[in-house]
């Protein structure tokens, strides 16, 4: 019964955790961006502008939902909500600390520990997939199909080597759940180190995979106005946003889950089990700023120099990372 | 080929730097309504009409402003005053068909018209931009 309490205690908290950064990080986004172009960002709506996403999400909220005529209706109203539950779900296998003893109860500090954990993120991003797919098709629009398309493409192709680069980790901590992961790299040391390739591999399909500036070809303004959402408007845009928004926060996650030692904090720093959280928060944070940051800095790909580097730069060089990984492990 | 990799590292490196410095240098734009921007000195904005010790206009209608004035926008009626000197009865300056070229400023041999530096001229109504002696004084305080 207590544990029951609990684990409803530690879903609606990471929850509600999770939705307030993604909300903060349009704010963060918005103000990295105009600080980065030299300007201000928003500004005006509280202390810097710190209501501007509370202000966005009731002006999103009051508008009207526009509904296209020719739209085909259940996929329509279905492709926002899928969207944007595989994109929190994922939320659920992220381990954030330790466990805490709260009142005598060993508490870990993540929603569900299952051995599998990896292998339940990578497949969650793939169904990602159909939201997007579907929500350009059912639109009926060419912009909104042309992106659902692309984003299908490259969404296919730069999965391949996200989960390629990933088992080097795996190969290294000789397990799939994520709370084991980072618990290997305690004994082990951060595995950015010797997974220097893998993490670079890593990184660039994450930035893909959340469809971000330089890989953000499926929303292209320039040439696509704005992709597989842009029939979409009031609550159902925001879905999207939200849905991208929590993809970037729960990408750098799990970089730092497999990259850069999750919830442990630098090992000359000695903290209780309490700290885990806030030493994730903090690397979290800092991969998100670094995805903000590429948006500011890179033009986006064209599509055919996208497909090149998926399949014929990161591809066989995930392999080889591999390789090298099993050599190096039987070495030693 | 692994020259040519590392050369287009290096281009992304120097590229999220330049960002990076720019993220922490001042934005170049301000929060206009409540922080203005102080417009060079050589700034032309719309007219003053200055007072002498006295406190009269040291315009003397003489009209050299609205002769020279390229747009035509001066009016100028001429009075006498009670130490028989002229001093203009109305000075009227359309701003919104004045192109700000400072003629006026160069011609006027008495220095009594100058330009401020004031950039905010939108009026909500066309007639308010008929600018008359009363506002070109009141600017100039």
């Amino acid at each position: 019964m207590v544990e029951l309490l609990f684990m409803l205690l530690k879903i609606v908290v990471v929850f509600v955790a999770l939705l307030l950064s993604v909300a903060y990080l349009t704010w963060l986004e918005r103000k990295v961006l105009g600080h980065m172009q030299s300007r201000l960002g928003p500004h005006r709506v509280g202390m810097n502008g710190l209501l501007q996403p509370i202000a966005d999400g009731i002006k999103l909220f009051f508008k009207e939902d526009v509904i296209v005529t020719a739209a085909d209706k259940v996929v329509y109203h279905l492709a926002p909500f899928i969207i944007v539950s595989t994109a929190l779900l994922t939320v659920a296998v992220i381990p954030f600390g330790d466990s805490v003893k709260i009142f005598s109860h060993d508490i870990p500090l993540r929603i569900a520990d299952i051995n599998i954990g990896l292998l339940y993120i990578f497949a969650l991003s793939s169904l990602g997939v159909y939201g997007i797919v579907l929500a350009g098709w059912s639109s009926n629009n060419k912009y909104a199909l042309m992106g659902g398309l692309r984003s299908a493409a490259q969404m296919v192709s730069y999965e391949l080597p996200l989960g390629l680069a990933a088992i080097g980790v795996v190969m290294q901590s000789e397990s799939l759940s994520l709370a084991k992961i980072v618990q290997a790299q305690a004994t082990q040391g951060w595995f950015f180190l010797p997974q220097f390739i893998g993490f670079l591999i890593f990184f660039i399909c994450a930035v893909a995979e959340c469809n971000r500036t330089p890989f953000d070809l499926p929303e292209a303004e320039g040439e696509l106005v704005a992709g597989f959402h842009i029939e979409y408007s009031s609550m159902k845009f925001a879905l999207f946003f939200m849905a991208e928004y929590a993809s970037v926060i729960l990408m750098s996650a799990l970089i730092v889950t497999l990259f850069f030692g999750g919830w442990l904090g630098p090992g000359f720093i000695s903290c209780p089990a309490w700290c885990g959280p806030i030493w994730f928060g903090i690397k979290v944070f800092i991969f998100s700023f670094i995805f903000i940051w590429l948006r500011a800095t890179f033009p986006r790909f064209r599509y055919d120099q996208l497909m090149k580097f998926g399949w014929k730069v990161l591809f066989p060089l995930s392999l080889i990372n591999i390789v090298a990984t099993a050599v190096v492990m039987i070495i030693k | 080929m692994i020259g040519k990799t590392i050369k287009g590292i290096w281009a992304l490196i120097k590229g999220m730097s330049v960002t990076l410095k720019i993220f922490f240098t001042r934005p170049v734009t301000m929060k206009y309504p409540e922080e203005k921007r102080e417009p060079y000195l050589r700034y032309r904005g719309p007219h003053i009409l200055r007072l002498d010790e006295k406190g009269k206009e040291k315009c003397v209608a003489c009209s050299l402003c609205a002769t020279v004035c390229p747009a035509q926008v001066i009016t100028i009626e001429a009075g006498e005053g009670n130490e028989h000197e002229k001093y203009p009865i109305t000075f009227e300056i359309d701003m919104g068909k004045c192109i700000f070229c400072g003629y006026c400023v160069e011609a006027c041999p008495k220095a009594a018209i100058i330009m401020s530096r004031s950039y905010e001229l939108a009026e909500y109504r066309r007639e308010d931009l008929m600018y008359d002696k009363e506002r070109l004084i009141t600017a100039g305080k």
